[in-house]
């Protein structure tokens, strides 16, 4: 693959967000030097430099990060710039902070908090997961295991509604 | 309310009162939220989507948006009627042309709108007309605290409110104005202020969020940074810059008079009197010269015509607003002349009732 920027081999793939939409640069490795020091984002142009450049063996696999709760790929947020579901913010959390800190300058939250404790996760990601299998029950037409899940489901948002109204 | 009663009402941005009105038109805050028991809309089929739209509704009845409201389900509305929401700013393009169950729902007064489905599970936003930022934000964190209540959201100790796009993550807040910058257009000074502005990490906008090529020298500023630093802090770097805007516009616009007051005045004149007899007429031009007319009133060249009316015209010279005026379809050059026909009735109209007023 060539660099985006002179007519060497590319060596770094380097992942830009540039108004909303993550962005590939694949640079030789003297562009990407000159890269980290110029931002090119003019979204965000005191931000820190970019995320560092990888080789093409830490970009397969980053191909292969997929996210467990809903499946989307890393590949398909690079391709679409939305991620799929909260968490996805914790199955890419590696690559998503230097992308963070890139728009924001900062990756800790600071402001407004819900007023209660934070919900549980693993019950959010089991109720997100449920409807994932009640969908492939149903289309194996394996309708009492899809009522049996739909069941868990409605027992898991009672649950969540509960505590939200507590 | 029926949607075709809007079209006669002027809606909370354009009404053209409040602190700075001449040249800030309005202030907004939308907040950005998700559902925890949902995937975000990026991965909801049809079903989900129309699951999510259902538990916003069921919980929506005890939520006050402080009035009487609208709820309209957007995919069972015809193109036009989207359209005209988009005009009307009461939705984004993007929920408009996206698909599956999504809706939207709004105040009478049109201060108060909320999303169902846009890119995050709920888009709420508040206007106020002229430069009044903490009213919006009050108003908009009492209905966030009031969803939170019954709807639960995602959210991170360290990433804050979790959106389906990063550049939204930690507050989800868009604090932004809508200005009026004809004299910095005019000398080309906008260019400058562009450039100061994106060096504080602050967006540029069209009216429709378009590019930066502005229609009817209107332009939106607002923060791109979301995560990090504080709501208030946030809505803090859009005041404390706004000022400074209006002061250069100001300027430039008192500079414009002083030097050159015939050319100005001529400009202006000309631009009304096209206004007032041209027989077909695209919106772009029409912005444009809006524009110059609307500068023409707040320097006192015109003076048979209310800023009200001006702000007003901007909105129905939209084509899915003139075609609701009409109340039929209209192809493109229909629209241009019916269009110019609307223009010279609404501006003769404001100018003899003036005349009778002070006759
Ligand atoms: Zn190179
Ligand atoms: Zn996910």
């Amino acid at each position: 693959m060539k660099c985006d920027r002179c007519p060497k081999v590319a060596t770094f793939h380097i992942t830009d967000i540039e108004k909303g939409k993550p962005t590939e640069l694949h640079l030789c490795e003297e562009c990407a030097q000159k890269f980290k020091y110029t931002s090119l984002s003019p979204q965000a142009p005191s931000a820190p430099a970019q995320e560092a450049g990888m080789s093409e063996g830490e970009l397969e696999q980053l191909e292969r990060l997929v996210c467990p709760t809903c499946k989307l790929g890393f590949r398909e947020f690079r391709a679409q710039g939305r991620l799929g579901c909260a968490d996805c913010y914790t199955a890419f959390r590696d690559e998503l902070l230097p992308l963070l800190e890139n728009i924001h300058g900062e990756v800790q939250h600071v402001g407004k908090a819900p007023r209660r404790a934070p919900q549980d996760s693993r019950r959010r990601q089991d109720l997100i997961r449920l409807r994932s299998e009640m969908k492939s029950a149903i289309s194996e037409e394996l309708y009492e295991r899809a009522a049996e899940i739909r069941d868990q489901i409605q027992q898991l948002e009672r649950e969540l509604q509960g505590e939200s109204q507590g | 309310m029926e949607l075709n009663d809007l079209a006669q009402r002027r809606g909370e941005w354009l009404r053209g009162t409040g602190a700075e009105s001449d040249i800030v038109l309005s202030s907004r805050i939308r907040l950005a939220r998700n559902l925890v028991q949902f995937p975000f809309i990026n991965r909801a089929d049809d079903t989900v989507r129309a699951e999510i739209e259902r538990t916003v509704r069921s919980q929506l009845t005890d939520v006050s948006l402080g009035g009487p409201r609208t709820y309209l389900e957007v995919d069972h509305l015809e193109r036009l009627d989207r359209q005209f929401l988009v005009e009307r700013q009461l939705i984004s393009r993007e929920l408009a042309d996206s698909h599956g169950a999504r809706a939207v729902y709004f105040t009478d007064e049109e201060n108060v709108s909320l999303m169902v489905n846009e890119e995050d599970h709920l888009r709420m936003q508040v206007f106020h007309s002229g430069f009044d930022l903490d009213a919006c934000w009050q108003q908009i964190s009492r209905l966030d605290d009031q969803l939170e209540d019954c709807l639960p959201f995602s959210y991170s100790q360290e990433l804050g409110y979790l959106t389906a796009c990063p550049t939204n993550a930690g507050t989800g807040i868009r604090v932004s104005v809508l200005l009026h910058l004809p004299g910095l257009v005019m000398t080309g000074e906008v260019k400058k202020v562009f450039t100061a502005l994106q060096k504080i990490n602050l967006a540029v906008r069209g009216l429709y969020g378009e590019g930066t090529q502005a229609m009817g020298d209107f332009y939106q500023i607002s923060n791109q940074i979301t995560l990090g630093k504080a709501e208030e802090k946030l809505i803090r770097s859009i005041k404390d810059v706004v000022p400074n805007i209006i002061a250069y516009e100001r300027r430039v616009r008192k500079a414009l008079v002083e030097e050159n007051r015939a050319a100005i005045h001529d400009k202006i004149a000309r631009a009304y009197g096209t206004l007032r007899s041209a027989q077909a007429i695209s919106s772009q031009e029409t912005m444009d010269l809006l524009s110059s007319v609307r500068m023409g009133v707040n320097l006192g060249f015109i003076d048979d015509l209310p800023l009200a009316t001006v702000n007003e015209l901007f909105l129905q010279i939209q084509p899915a607003h003139l075609q609701k005026l009409r109340k039929t379809v209209l192809d493109s050059g229909d629209r241009n002349a019916a269009r110019a026909a609307y223009l010279r009735r609404r501006l003769t109209d404001a100018s003899s009732a003036s005349d009778t007023t002070l006759g």
